[in-house]
């Protein structure tokens, strides 16, 4: 693993040190820096995610959190405005080295974003929709996927009724669950999560976090929330996120009783927003 | 100062309604007007008897009144020159409706009205009187044979008429109303399904309403592909920058540029050019008679769909834009590549606008005449470019159009006023056409945005 670049990165930002004993690192970045038209979004961030864990970017709006998320899945391919400087690698691999294929990428990085966006199709056809770019044709390895899936989500006994009802037709909690079971049924690596529950009423919101904490075992989360009681209750780590820096990452724990700097005990305080 | 409230928001919501009503009664209007004047020209109308008091008589249909005077349709152009009449009102000493007054449709010089006196079978027999009526009769219904008509107007001028001459024949004076509703619905029947005659004034429009619809699919057929691909090239492939801008705003353009230029680039074009070419490759030995460097179906279309090409690009390029980021980027996350995205996400939730773009396209091209009289409308061309020898469609064939009919009857043939009733029939099958084309998509939309139906819901 990144040894080397994290004892550098420990002298260079000691705030961002976090040591993870029990696991290694899914995510390696460094030095990232990430401009929107020469705007810079992001400033020379260096840090590790651990593997099997979730952690939580947190910090106020603007401070760069969603960028970063957007940065793990190379979703900012898309804009050609962004530029980038600095590496991420999943897995000891560059991610923007040339022989990476960036669909498999996004399929291995799951995301969930803060709006449900499901397809508008049938609730089976959007759980189906990623394994089928895999080549998936068979019927009933689909069936088992999908069940598997939403099972996975905790939708399936609200939904097993009527799989082919349209997407549209669930609620907003149930629609984020779907969008879930969705990513799941492509068997992600990770599963980025870009507030998943900013949109969502309390009931749904606690459905969502006691999903977060139960994948888990099976996978790498990464959430952003803009919700510190949230970041409390299901993240293992936390990284604090300050006008495109990375102020502080701790075990969520250490982070919000103890944590090292004024700005990260006024901002969890609620003295700055 | 303070500014007086003029009645506030009831004063605007009641100007908006009054407009909206307005612009109702507007379309109303045309089309009773329309289709009043066209489906009335078949109604078989009694033939009225006048004696003046000069002693002069006239036999004719009343067509409208003006102070003291009436017109009458006389028709008989051979006999008398012309086939209107004014008659002063107070001029007329007796009016009747004689039984036996007839009116017949004929295939050169109109329509005659008069009486029957006799008639020529095959054998050689005249039959006269009530048996040359009642042999006439069996005739038209395709029982008997006869080969000559003496007829004489009412004044008495004689007569003589082939049969084969005849388009149809009755006795309006002796029908009642169910036998009236019948010769109407027979005389909206060949107006639908027969070709013209007599100069377009007569005869049906059958090869017209063809041509027109063949026309308006191969030009569907043609800019479909032709502005999806353009607008998914312009919205999702190509690097937006100024450039594509610019490109936008030349597609935009290009909709309002007059479309008789479209003409005169089709003939220059497509006839002259890449007709020409064709014709000194592969029709060599046909020159100097040209194949396809003259106008013709193909050109036609072809003209057409340039001309709609940008309402085509601009209502795709509007749904494309319309599908939401997370959508795109939802599918991105789940590892497709941006054509799996397209074929899957993008394109399937644009498709009600790509329809839409083609209703309008279609809507404007089946009532488009100018650009077609230089690329290849004819004013006749009574057979219809589909038979039954190859190719089975001539693409190179001349062909006939409902708008350039309407034009041709209107204000190009012998008797622009006795064809104005056919003019006003035209226009309301052109409306009609236009109607069930646009129809046929919406129908076909609606089918594809049932699935979406939820997606216009939130």
């Amino acid at each position: 693993m990144s040894a080397v670049s994290f004892s550098a990165a420990e002298t260079q930002r000691s705030s961002a040190v976090v040591d993870f004993p029990s696991t290694s690192s899914c995510f390696d970045i460094e030095a990232l820096s990430l401009a929107y038209e020469g705007k810079p979004a992001l400033r020379d961030l260096t840090l590790r995610v651990p593997r099997h864990r979730v952690t939580a970017f947190i910090g106020p709006s603007g401070c760069g959190k969603s960028t970063l998320l957007r940065g793990l899945n190379r979703l900012h391919d898309l804009n050609d405005q962004v530029t980038r400087s600095g590496r991420i690698r999943l897995e000891g691999q560059d991610i923007h080295a040339r022989d990476v294929d960036v669909a498999e990428l996004r399929r291995r990085v799951g995301m969930v974003f803060q709006t449900p966006n499901p397809f508008p199709m049938s609730i089976y056809e959007n759980v189906a929709y990623g394994v089928r770019l895999q080549g998936v044709k068979r019927k009933r390895e689909l069936d088992e996927i999908v069940e598997w899936a939403l099972q996975s989500a905790a939708l399936w006994e609200e939904v097993k009724a009527d799989l082919h009802a349209s997407a549209w037709t669930l609620s907003g909690g149930q629609q984020q669950r779907l969008v879930i079971a969705r990513t799941l049924a492509v068997r992600p690596d990770v599963l980025l999560l870009d507030e998943p529950a900013s949109a969502l009423d309390p009931i749904s919101t606690l459905k969502i976090e006691e999903l977060i904490r139960g994948l888990k075992s099976q996978l790498t989360l990464i959430l952003v929330t803009h919700n510190m009681q949230q970041a409390a209750r299901v993240s293992d780590y936390t990284a604090f996120l300050h006008a495109g820096e990375l102020v502080e990452y701790a075990p969520t724990d250490t982070l919000f009783t103890n944590p090292r700097l004024r700005r990260t005990e006024d901002y969890i305080t609620g003295r700055v927003g | 100062m303070r500014i007086p409230r003029v009645g506030g928001d009831g004063v605007w919501r009641w100007l908006s309604g009054a407009c909206v009503a307005l612009s109702l009664l507007a379309v109303v209007a045309l089309l009773v007007l329309v289709v009043t004047r066209g489906l009335a020209h078949f109604w078989p109308a009694d033939i009225e008897q006048l004696t003046l008091d000069d002693g002069q008589r006239i036999a004719g249909i009343a067509r409208g009144s003006e102070a003291n005077e009436q017109r009458y349709f006389t028709a008989n152009r051979d006999l008398d020159g012309e086939v209107w009449r004014w008659v002063e009102t107070q001029a007329i000493e007796r009016r009747e409706t004689p039984p036996e007054l007839l009116y017949a449709e004929r295939r050169d010089w109109g329509p005659f009205i008069g009486r029957l006196t006799a008639v020529e079978t095959p054998a050689g027999e005249r039959l006269q009187g009530a048996e040359a009526e009642r042999r006439l009769r069996r005739a038209l219904a395709g029982d008997a044979e006869v080969t000559t008509l003496h007829l004489r107007n009412v004044e008495g001028r004689a007569l003589e008429v082939a049969f084969a001459q005849v388009a149809s024949l009755s006795w309006p004076n002796r029908m009642d109303i169910g036998d009236k509703l019948a010769a109407w619905g027979h005389g909206v029947w060949r107006f639908l399904s027969e070709a013209p005659s007599d100069g377009n004034t007569g005869g049906g429009v059958w090869p017209a309403i063809f041509g027109t619809l063949l026309m308006v699919m191969l030009m569907s057929l043609v800019v479909t592909p032709f502005g999806v691909l353009a607008a998914l090239y312009l919205n999702e492939v190509a690097r937006q920058g100024p450039l594509t801008r610019l490109v936008r705003i030349a597609v935009r353009n290009l909709a309002g540029v007059p479309s008789i230029v479209y003409g005169v680039f089709g003939l220059g074009v497509f006839v002259y050019g890449l007709g020409g070419h064709l014709d000194s490759w592969f029709f060599a030995e046909r020159l100097p008679s040209p194949t396809f460097g003259t106008g013709g179906l193909l050109w036609a279309s072809l003209t057409l769909a340039l001309l709609t090409l940008p309402v085509v690009i601009v209502a795709t390029e509007e749904g494309l834009a319309r599908v939401p980021v997370a959508l795109r980027e939802g599918s991105l996350a789940l590892g497709a590549t941006r054509f799996e995205t397209l074929r899957r996400v993008v394109v399937p939730m644009a498709l009600p606008s790509m329809l839409t773009g083609v209703i309008l396209a279609v809507a404007r091209a089946a009532g488009e005449v100018a650009p077609l009289m230089l690329v290849g409308v004819a004013k006749l061309a009574p057979e219809i470019p589909v038979d039954g020898e190859f190719p089975y469609l001539h693409l190179d064939s001349k062909f006939m159009h409902l708008g350039y009919h309407l034009f041709d009857l209107g204000f190009a043939s012998r008797d622009a006023e006795a064809a104005m009733p056919l003019v006003f029939a035209t226009a309301t099958l052109l409306v009609v056409v236009i109607v069930v084309l646009n129809l046929t998509a919406i129908i076909l939309r609606h089918h594809l945005r049932a699935r979406h139906r939820a997606l216009e819901h939130s």
